[in-house]
């Protein structure tokens, strides 16, 4: 083992130094990256904001990451550990990390298992507010084997073991800067938290809060050839919009994140010839949520919740199926997301051992095909054009947060809905509010005081099991749980859970991925929820910017080391 | 008027502890949460441990009295260590620190003041220097070519609004001709010639659209005051005594018709300090009003809870100022 | 002097006041524009029948035709059908927002400024709401009343109660501290003391000789008013405060259209048009009130 990684890490130096004579340090002078939300903190484990932590990417840098192509790579490791090369254990207990050797801190000092021992107690420690615990879940502890070797041990079997030091929630920070700050003292570093000692391609020069902080190379980085940019400015502020015209009309800026905006503006502003428009997929999905509870006012605390009864007309699968179909998610595609956005009928949509193809019925819009389905489950036209049945009518009231195309999406669901005679009402939150999940505000997704909600959610990386567990019986937000909770369509089948149990104990890509599958099968078919898009992340950049990789699965910012000018 | 003004300052103080209350129950009534900006995949329960680590376990009146110990205790004893270098005690206070950057707050506001007091503190001396003669040429030629001309970009001026004019100019002036760029950069210093007229050039957009509606708005009061004045009997008796027509309009019937026009900038002073929230989005310029904007919408408690107080300390000041200037302009105007 | 009034017949006065009124040409051409633009919006509807949420997503961008006079925004509704529209809601929202905010204020500082003993109160009153941070204040108000509102009134009309309640409530400030300042000065001036030695009673102090001579700022203060209100009310409906995304408001046109601005220039050109000539028309109005209405230029 200790030789295999002495010959690896010779063969990483031999490569570097092949590269140096082609490239060289901070050739390629400066660099503007323009995000339209500010950066508040460098450090992620106390702001998990995506702009947080794209920015951290830059410095503090994980043991292992997934690449553009959602596999799973080695950072700062020699290599993945798993269970053939004896890097996890045979009971799934425990994970063994071999660390690269001569990592170097932007201070000098030698990266050790210590440190990555330390971020795992500074994030777990129960004062600290760690926005990223997730990724420790069911560690019970990790420890500093050799300087080189770290072994995380689980509190019980863990089939799917990279959650800690993978991808970039979850980075190794400095014991020796941080050792201070654990716990309750974790805000109160507020020089550490803004200018964290890191071992990635750049280092903070200067850091103004929500605002703008200022990069340089950082002199002790693993590779003497990179980055190739000297210095990095990255500015915060503005909207979409302005964002993009900055990098594609105006030119002043290289490199612009998430340009959500109607994809003919885009379209128009890239024709001015300064940049490109680009987008990358993972498992994003734009969805409608279905109450299966009733929301009616009149149940009070009752209302959206098991005890206040089914909903009067969604749990009828005819309404569900004929809603389903009646909407063009092609048109709805073209008009809000342009090539960043694709059709789609699951939930889980990516990678391709996850994706299921049972359900492609509703792709194709068919507005007969719905008002058939309706007509037979016995939904018969009103004088007013609207269906209803033993005096229920199909109204809907349908809420979303407050975003442009997201307002966009809801009219035209609205228009489709009409012609199958479902009534709509269309209702907007502003965003703090609808996912701020307030106990006091009627207006939050959980207590789904709705019909239909839309938004998007996503899981990071590849492994789904943490987020089919969110439709389990134990995921409804209700009253006695404060509203804490994701299944937000109040879907619970016991079959279902027993599913997801099984899932937390079965090892192997291709067997999980099949149970993924069933998972998202049944979700689907049970309707409870209707999936619109498949939303890709995307980008602007700089004609002359090179080297990028975009990367859906991590941090967008994961090889800007590679990034260079074009001559 | 010192017996006056001395009065209404003692009141200031329970007047302030009551504004700065009324204003932290509203921050905590209103249903936006300091988590609801994070990602989705962060789940319920550490949603809530979160906002447990943020001190939201605890009762109000006891977030209300921790704030207030930080803010009126620990911060003015922290300036004043830093100006004078002693050491108060063991140095080891809690300060307002911000949720969503964990950074003391007054630190936060201190670098935002050069680009606000530069764009958006200048945008309104620029106002008034507009606003004042065109009223008073307006007022004095009262429905002639410059009057209807003046009234005409008055209007366009405060009936559209900056998010519009904003984006307006960006696309004619930074995207068309290249001449200003649509971005501020908060770093830039102003060290020789050179980088002077760069400052000048990115500051030139925001000013211009801040300004015209600062114009717009106090032009029409100093119009509207002045022809208030101008039909007086007293006006009629100064031509009578023979006094220049130029120091009747620009001494007597001016300084009489100040007094809403000083109301006016008086209520406009603290609003330069509570920024331009939408001409600074526009802009990137990332001042105070960004600062305050971003704070809200992360439900970043004592942030907005420091600028709003200050704020709040500013607006009784300057109205204060106001009133006594009120007596100055005219001595009839009395308090007692 | 002033005193002329007290011996007419009150009739006769606001003959006065209409005929000073129609003799002031800009008045008379603001007042045209703006019964023109009402009647549009009221009537306008009925005869261009397009419904403005029809979607026609094949015609979408397009510039103005014959179908559609003022072209179709991003998913081929009618903008034509939006402006008239959306004036019915902004205009009516635009001038009872305005008046409840003028009536606020006009009271509030002629209260402060008459009477010494309500100075102290209500100035801090005042200065309490310009220090009330506007977003979580709408926040807890919506909050707390919309579903209250919505269940007495109705949807529409609740929301609209409660968007003109909140514009008024939020922007009366500044009529109140310049109307008191001007208060402050008047009550000492020698018409005022003399109608004061004769034994005039406080409500008709205030009514004939204090208010008529606070009408200018008054004035300007509803042209911003009714401007603010306009654009106030389509930042509400895009905090998800106001009226659905799908109802069109001439604030919420111009909103939306702002990022179009290079694309189709009309979809802005028009709502912006019309909130302009609105205030435009309000402003030439209130000038001509105010002309009518001093006295001294009344003869």
């Amino acid at each position: 083992m200790k030789l295999t990684s002495g010959l690896l890490g010779a063969a990483a130096l031999a490569a570097s130094t092949g590269t140096a004579a082609l490239a060289e340090r901070g050739s390629d002078g400066h660099l503007n990256i323009l995000y339209w939300q500010a950066v508040s903190i460098m450090n992620p484990f106390l702001s998990g904001g995506t702009k947080d932590v794209h920015a951290a990417s830059m410095v503090i840098e994980p043991l292992a990451r997934y690449d553009d192509g959602g596999q799973l790579i080695p950072w700062l490791v020699t290599e993945i550990p798993t269970v053939e090369n004896g890097g996890i254990s045979a009971d799934l207990m425990s994970i063994t990390w071999k660390i690269t050797p001569g990592l170097k801190w932007s201070d000098e000092s030698d990266f050790t298992a210590d440190d990555v021992a330390f971020t795992a107690g500074y994030c777990m420690n129960p004062d600290g507010g760690c926005q990223q615990l997730t990724k420790f879940s069911d560690v019970d502890s990790v420890e500093a084997l050799d300087p080189l070797t770290v072994k995380v041990n689980f509190s019980k079997p863990k089939p799917f073991p990279y959650g800690p030091f993978v991808g970039m929630e979850s980075p190794v920070i400095q014991k020796a800067q941080f050792e201070n700050c654990v716990g309750a003292n974790a805000p109160n570093c507020t020089a550490e938290n803004f200018a964290p000692h890191g071992t990635g391609p750049f280092r903070v020069a200067d850091f103004k809060a929500n605002d703008v902080v200022s990069f340089e190379a950082n002199p002790h980085y693993r590779d003497a050839a990179k980055p190739g940019f000297a210095t990095v400015t990255f500015k915060g502020g503005g909207d979409a919009a302005a964002a993009a015209r900055a990098v594609l009309e105006t030119g002043e800026f290289d490199y612009a994140w998430n340009l959500q905006i109607d994809p003919v503006i885009l379209a128009q502003m890239e024709a001015a010839g300064r940049g490109k428009v680009a987008a990358a997929f993972s498992n994003s999905v734009e969805r409608l949520m279905v109450n299966l509870t009733n929301p009616s006012p009149d149940l009070a605390d009752a209302r959206s919740t098991l005890e206040g009864g089914p909903h009067p007309f969604l749990t009828d699968p005819a309404v569900r199926r004929a809603l389903s179909v009646a909407i063009d998610r092609g048109t709805l595609a073209e008009v809000g997301y342009g090539f960043a956005g694709q059709p789609t009928c699951n939930v889980v949509t990516a990678p391709d051992y996850n994706m299921s193809t049972a359900n492609d019925e509703c792709l194709v819009q068919d507005v007969a095909k719905a008002n058939q389905i309706l007509d037979e489950a016995g939904w018969s036209r009103g004088a007013d054009g609207v269906r209803s049945k033993d005096g229920v009518r199909l109204s809907i009231l349908f809420q979303t947060s407050t975003n442009a195309v997201r307002q966009d999406t809801q009219a035209l669901i609205k228009a489709w809905w009409e012609e199958i005679g479902v009534e709509t009402e269309l209702k907007n939150v502003d965003a703090a509010v609808f996912f701020g999940g307030d106990q006091s505000s009627p207006d939050t997704y959980q207590k789904f005081y709705a019909d239909i909600e839309m938004y998007t959610n996503l899981f990071p990386g590849t492994d789904a099991e943490t987020y089919m567990t969110n439709w389990t019986c134990g995921e409804i937000p209700n009253p006695s749980n404060n509203w804490l909770g994701f299944n937000m369509p109040r879907y619970c089948n016991p079959n279902y859970d027993a599913l997801v149990t099984k899932l937390a104990s079965t090892s192997g890509t291709e067997t999980r991925g099949e149970i993924v599958k069933q998972l998202n099968d049944m979700l689907m078919q049970e309707g409870a929820m209707i999936p619109l898009i498949n939303r890709g992340t995307t980008i602007g950049h700089a004609n002359s910017l090179e080297g990028i990789r975009l990367n859906a699965w991590d941090s967008h910012l994961w090889n800007i080391a590679d990034w260079t000018r074009a001559k | 008027m010192f017996n006056y003004t001395l009065r209404r300052l003692i009141f200031t103080v329970p007047v302030l502890l009551f504004i700065s209350f009324i204003i932290f129950l509203l921050l905590d009534l209103a249903p936006n949460d300091p988590t609801g900006n994070l990602p989705m995949t962060i789940p319920p329960e550490v949603r809530e441990k979160i906002r447990v680590s943020l001190g939201l376990g605890e009762p109000i009146h006891i977030r209300y009295l921790l704030w207030c110990k930080q803010f009126f205790i620990n911060e003015p004893l922290n300036i004043l260590e830093q100006v004078t270098g002693w050491t108060i005690g063991d140095g080891e206070r809690l300060r307002v620190r911000s949720w969503s950057t964990r950074s003391p707050v007054v630190d936060l506001i201190v670098e935002r003041l050069p680009q606000t007091l530069w764009v958006v503190g200048l945008s309104y001396v620029v106002g008034i220097l507009i606003a004042v003669p065109i009223g008073v040429l307006s007022a004095y030629r009262q429905y002639s070519w410059f009057d209807q001309i003046g009234t005409f970009i008055s209007m366009i001026g405060f009936s559209v609004p900056t998010f519009f004019t904003g984006v307006l100019m960006i696309v004619v002036f930074s995207v068309g001709l290249g001449w200003f760029p649509s971005i501020y950069d908060t770093t830039h210093e102003v060290t020789n010639w050179e980088s002077f007229i760069y400052q000048l050039r990115q500051m030139a957009m925001p000013v211009f659209v801040l300004a015209l509606y600062t114009a717009a708005q106090i032009s029409r009061f100093m119009r509207a005051s002045m022809l208030d004045n101008l039909n007086q009997d007293y006006v009629r008796t100064a031509r009578a005594k023979g006094l220049t027509e130029k120091t009747v309009v620009l001494v007597h019937v001016l300084r009489n018709s100040l007094i809403p026009v000083v109301t006016v900038i008086a209520l406009g002073v603290p609003q330069v300090f509570g920024g331009a929230i939408i001409t600074e989005q526009v802009f990137k310029v990332n001042g105070l009003g960004q600062l305050l904007i971003t704070g809200i919408q992360g439900a970043d408690i004592p942030l907005v809870q420091t600028l709003t107080f200050i704020f709040a300390v500013l607006i009784v000041l300057f109205n204060l100022v106001a009133d006594i200037l009120y007596g100055l302009l005219d001595p009839r105007v009395r308090y007692e | 002097m002033s005193e002329t009034s007290l011996n007419t017949p009150p009739h006769s006065k606001w003959l006065d006041i209409w005929q000073q009124f129609r003799s002031h040409k800009g008045a008379m051409l603001g007042m045209a524009v703006f019964v023109l633009i009402t009647l549009m919006v009221i009537l306008g509807p009925i005869l261009w029948d397009l419904d403005p949420s029809k979607i026609d997503i094949r015609a979408k961008n397009q510039g103005p035709s014959w179908a559609h006079p003022m072209g179709t925004d991003q998913l081929g509704r009618d903008t034509f059908a939006a402006v008239l529209q959306g004036g019915r809601v902004s205009l009516l929202v635009g001038v009872v927002a305005m008046l409840l905010s003028l009536f606020l204020g006009a009271l509030i500082g002629v209260l402060a400024g008459f009477f010494k003993r309500l100075d102290g109160p209500l100035m801090r009153l005042t200065d309490l709401f310009l220090a009330l941070p506007l977003l979580p204040l709408l926040l807890v108000i919506i909050m707390l009343w919309r579903d209250t509102l919505r269940a007495a009134f109705g949807a529409e009309t609740g929301i609209f109660l409660l968007i003109v309640f909140i514009i008024g409530i939020t922007s009366w400030m500044q009529t109140a501290r310049i109307v008191r300042g001007d208060v402050l000065a008047l009550k000492e001036r020698e018409f005022v003391l003399a109608a004061r030695s004769v034994g005039t009673s406080n409500r008709m102090m205030i009514l004939r000789h204090i208010l008529p001579n606070v009408m200018s700022p008054i004035m300007v203060s509803a042209t911003l008013g009714i401007a603010n209100a306009i654009i106030t009310e389509s930042a509400l409906s895009f905090l998800g405060l106001g009226f659905p995304s799908d109802f069109p408001t001439w604030g919420r046109l111009l909103f939306d259209g702002t990022n179009y601005m290079t694309l189709t220039p009309w979809r802005v050109l028009w709502p912006g048009l019309a909130i302009s000539l609105t205030v435009l028309s309000v402003n030439y109005i209130g000038d001509g009130l105010r002309d009518a209405l001093d006295p001294r230029l009344r003869r």
